[in-house]
């Protein structure tokens, strides 16, 4: 992406004239914001944004954002995407999706778009639950979480978005809880800074369906104690009183005390979110405590275009024709008289 | 009578090379024929698709017209000797207008019981029948579910059949050539076949020896075997004489021009490589493979070098939604499916309509329902393509009728799409997809001009559903384009802003307008023309991918003294041509043929009142035969 001839944006250059109708007190209006807020800080032209979205609350996201969009078909969006970014590489591709839309409905497009690597970003609104057609239970609802769709619990295991994604060889992964905007803007400019395919998963409370199911650790009283937020190549510490921090025992992740049985801070892991090995990347997506967020991996790759690109110009250099005709009348070609 | 043939050995491997060399025979009687139909069937790993193509290639660069029809089962390699297993490649050469590949063939080549015993309904009784006589052991009879050898036991009295130890006569022939295992020594005794062919009806050997050099280059020792094989099949039919007459038929009038012989699926790709240098668009193409339309992904996939972005998505659903992602960032757009995977393109295709995007998808059918027969043909999406989605959501509908007009279809369907903002459906099938027939090469600087719809920079009012008033069809701003930014989605959308909008009058004015822009089409597109006759008692009507039969047919009973028969054929199938009624009203009775249980006749009693549309239809995975058509329409002007 060229950044010279860009001009100076504020949040309000991206905000489109459409009224925002999402219900009160939702964690979308902070994603909005918080996208508003990056995009001006990403070095890329408004007219080389393009949000694509499937179905679900969240997908409206497009229509909110004074940028090219499309509010595409239940699931698509990444296929969608796909097709925008391979057709024209220059532009900056944003897929918005939802739990549902990305995990059931979409989940094949979704896999195969991490496995490819295109150079999009991904931004996962994850609430648990389908809010768009009033509360049933979604792929990354709990087992025996009661929705109208399972008034006796939920009988199916959820997936954990990250943990499927790094197993589709997602290169990058963050984590971020939907009430910490300043975090959440600075991971959207880190995702697009990533040449291939991030994908962000969004804490995002649904004040309606699933009011607090994010609460035990994303409530500001708790937040510093229960989440770890983790920086590469900064030693994975959390506490109010950053007194916590992470060891590998075994083959398992394990909380420590600093100062406790002789433990000092340079026992802690430092996180290496490049490392192409996933095996720690997947153990962090696991951790119930504390709940990681943050830039997990991030490891730099080819990307589905550079590839694609490499074997045109090779096959271009390589090649005889140059215009149709020229393989009109190759070969096999005979005249009649 | 049975042939019975002695074979001499000795006396084959005696003849010098330079004799094999020679390739043109000698012959003291040559019959001269307007056209023969050959039919080449064996195993499905036998390679008669091969020498079904070879004998069709070397036909027509020596001037015949030709027209072919393969037909082989859904199993890649089914089990051996099973009559299920059995592959076909039929071809029909003549020095007259050829415009199908035939019905009753005047020479069948079986090399195994099972496709003698699959095949011999089509051969014209008197006419001659080559066997591998090795192919007929105890075991293979068994598959073929013989309970005696017809070779042996008089069925085969009213053909004359010509034996010959094929796969012996082989192994013999390969005995010296060096670096061959077994399995490439019996797997060529194909060209035994074809060699034999070449001298039966004078034709030379080279264009198939110059394939052997192209496709064998870098294994030499397949390029010697298979030559030293299908030169001796070559010499053992001329210079034994076994064969007792032989046949030319010589070049037909055809339009002056260069020539090559293509396959639907490459004309198809090929109009689309055309369309996009012509409108200067990149071509986008997402796919997902399914028989029988695969081939066309297989050709685009390999024209990088004019910058083609051939995608192989993971399912048909992200093969049509890519697309329309890249018709977004303005790429010319197409994917290519089959019947069960329009299905599946049924919802985006609905979005692609909404949003009023150019693209489109090409649809070669096959055998239906469900899974269906994959590699018959048949022509029952019709009502699928014209009303398969949710809503009000129509779409142009096109369809080709030869191997070659494919070519001149995908370039209209192209053409449309991009001049009309709307998605079009090209329906082709497994016919003339995989049939193939002489194409006058066209140059891209003689096709007709493309326009579109791209805005190219911000003007004041400007706004995405802004519409051209001869057409309707819509702004195309590509995102890169300053000042221009908007959305687009499946939502009703407001008549100007393209905002969302949900006010009752405004989504039916939507509906409407999106409908009127499908029927103005009709003010771009030909008039539908009739043959034979501008009026009469009868009209034969026909769509899509029987042109060729039914033509022919119409042809013949016109010949027979029938002139009261007119044939009126459909390319353009939604919106209709203006003229329809027109040609309608001018004949006493109409039927519509088609391989399906009337599904256009469905369309057009819909359309026009006061008609009576009376129906020919098969459904068996198999094109109309002339002799049925013939009787069907003679029957109805008695």
């Amino acid at each position: 992406m060229e950044t010279t001839a860009v001009k100076e944006y504020t949040f309000k250059d991206f905000a489109s004239d459409q009224e925002v109708r999402w219900c009160p007190g939702c964690d979308d209006y902070v994603i909005l914001r918080a996208m508003q807020k990056a995009l001006p800080e990403m070095g890329v032209k408004k007219e080389e944004v393009v949000f694509i979205s499937g179905i679900g609350c969240s997908s409206r996201f497009p229509y909110y954002m004074d940028t090219y969009g499309m509010h595409s078909i239940h699931g698509r969006a990444p296929a969608i995407a796909t097709g925008v970014k391979l057709a024209n590489p220059n532009l900056s591709v944003w897929v918005i999706t939802g739990d549902g839309d990305s995990m059931a409905i979409g989940g094949n497009h979704f896999i195969h778009v991490l496995r490819r690597n295109v150079n999009l970003n991904i931004i996962l609104f994850n609430n648990e639950i389908y809010g768009l057609t009033k509360g049933q239970f979604s792929p990354t609802s709990l087992v025996g979480q009661k929705t109208k769709s399972s008034p006796y619990g939920n009988t199916q295991p959820p997936f954990s978005p990250g943990e499927l994604a790094i197993g589709a060889q997602a290169r990058f992964f963050a984590r971020i809880g939907g009430n910490t905007p300043k975090e959440m803007t600075q991971i959207f400019i880190e995702s697009e800074k990533f040449k291939g395919t991030s994908l962000v998963e969004v804490l995002q409370n649904c004040p309606i369906f699933n009011d607090g199911c994010f609460t035990k650790f994303t409530d500001k009283a708790v937040r510093a104690d229960m989440q770890m937020f983790v920086e590469h190549g900064k030693p994975m510490v959390f506490g109010k009183e950053r007194d916590k921090g992470i060891v590998l025992n075994g083959l398992k992740l394990e909380v420590v005390t600093i100062g406790e049985k002789g433990i000092t801070e340079k026992d802690i892991i430092v996180h290496d979110a490049k490392e192409q090995d996933p095996t720690l990347h997947q153990m962090l997506v696991r951790l119930e405590y504390p709940v990681v967020t943050g830039i997990i991996r991030s490891f730099d790759d080819v990307t589905f275009e550079e590839r694609k690109r490499a074997q045109t110009l090779e096959v271009k250099a390589n090649s005889k024709f140059i215009k149709t005709d020229d393989l009109f009348f190759s070969g096999d070609v005979y005249e009649v008289e | 009578m049975n042939t019975q043939i002695l074979i001499n050995l000795v006396k084959i491997f005696k003849l010098s090379q330079t004799m094999i060399d020679s390739k043109v025979a000698q012959k003291t009687e040559v019959e001269i024929i307007e056209a023969v139909i050959i039919r080449f069937v064996g195993d499905s790993g036998d390679g008669m698709q091969l020498t079904g193509t070879q004998f069709s290639d070397t036909s027509a660069m020596f001037g015949n017209d030709i027209a072919t029809f393969p037909n082989y089962p859904a199993e890649i390699r089914a089990p051996q000797g099973s009559l299920y297993g059995v592959s076909g490649f039929q071809v029909h050469i003549g020095s007259v207008e050829i415009s199908t590949p035939g019905d009753e063939v005047d020479l069948l080549v079986a090399m195994n019981p099972a496709g003698l015993k699959t095949n011999l309904h089509a051969v014209k009784p008197g006419h001659t029948i080559i066997v591998d006589t090795d192919a007929f052991t105890k075991k293979n009879l068994e598959k073929a579910q013989y309970e005696s050898n017809p070779l042996e036991d008089g069925s085969l009295e009213n053909y004359r059949v010509i034996e010959v130890t094929m796969t012996s006569l082989t192994k013999e022939a390969l005995k010296d050539v060096q670096g061959l295992d077994n399995k490439s020594i019996t797997r060529s005794k194909n060209m035994f076949a074809l060699g034999m062919v070449y001298w039966m009806y004078d034709r030379s050997t080279d264009h198939t020896v110059e394939f052997f050099n192209k496709k064998f280059k870098s294994k030499p020792h397949l390029i010697e075997a298979n030559t030293k094989v299908l030169n001796t099949g070559f010499y053992f039919a001329e210079t034994l004489e076994l064969i007792p007459n032989a046949y030319t038929i010589s070049p037909a009038k055809m339009d002056p021009g260069t020539y090559r012989i293509v396959m639907g699926n490459t004309a198809t790709a090929w109009g689309f490589l055309a369309a996009a240098e012509k409108s200067g668009l990149e071509l986008f193409l997402g796919s997902y493979p399914i028989t029988p339309a695969t081939d066309i992904l297989h050709e685009l996939v390999k024209h990088k070098h004019f910058g083609v972005k051939a995608f192989q998505a993971e399912d048909e659903i992200a093969g049509i939604t890519s697309a329309i992602g890249a018709s977004f960032a303005g790429d010319l757009a197409i994917t290519t499916t089959s019947g069960p995977g329009l299905a599946l393109k049924g919802e985006a295709l609905g979005l692609a309509m909404m949003i009023e995007l150019p693209l489109v998808v090409v649809n070669v059918q096959r055998g239906g329902p469900s899974t269906g027969l994959p590699t018959k043909t048949e022509q029952s999406d019709l009502l699928q393509c014209l009303y398969g989605r949710n809503g009000e959501s129509p779409v142009i509908v096109l369809a080709a009728s030869t191997p070659a007009n494919c070519f001149d279809y995908a370039y209209e369907a192209a053409k449309l799409t991009l001049e009309h903002m709307t998605p079009v459906i090209l329906l082709t099938d497994g016919y003339i997809a995989n049939g193939s027939a002489p194409w006058k090469i066209q140059s891209v600087e003689n096709m007709p001009k493309i326009n579109n719809h791209k805005v190219k920079e911000a003007k004041e009012n400007w706004h995405a559903y802004d519409r051209n008033e001869d057409t309707l069809a819509r702004n195309w701003a590509i995102p890169g384009t300053p000042g221009l930014e908007h959305r687009v989605g499946g939502l009703e959308k407001d008549r100007i802003s393209g905002n969302v909008s949900y006010v009752p009058e405004n989504h039916e004015y939507m509906i409407n307008i999106r409908s009127e822009k499908i029927k103005r089409v009709q003010n771009y597109i030909p008039d539908l023309t009739t043959e034979f006759a501008d009026d009469g008692d009868l009209l034969v009507v026909g769509w899509g991918g029987t042109y060729g039969s039914l033509h022919s047919a119409v042809k013949q009973i016109n010949e027979d003294g029938y002139k009261n028969i007119g044939f009126a054929h459909f390319n353009y199938i939604n919106p209709l041509p203006k003229n329809t009624e027109d040609i309608l009203k001018r004949f006493k009775k109409i039927i519509v043929c088609e391989l399906n249980n009337g599904q256009f006749a469905k369309v057009l009693k819909i359309n026009f009142n006061g008609y009576e549309f009376l129906q020919h239809n098969k459904v068996q995975g198999l094109p109309f035969g002339n002799s049925e058509l013939i009787q069907k329409f003679k029957h109805l002007v008695k």
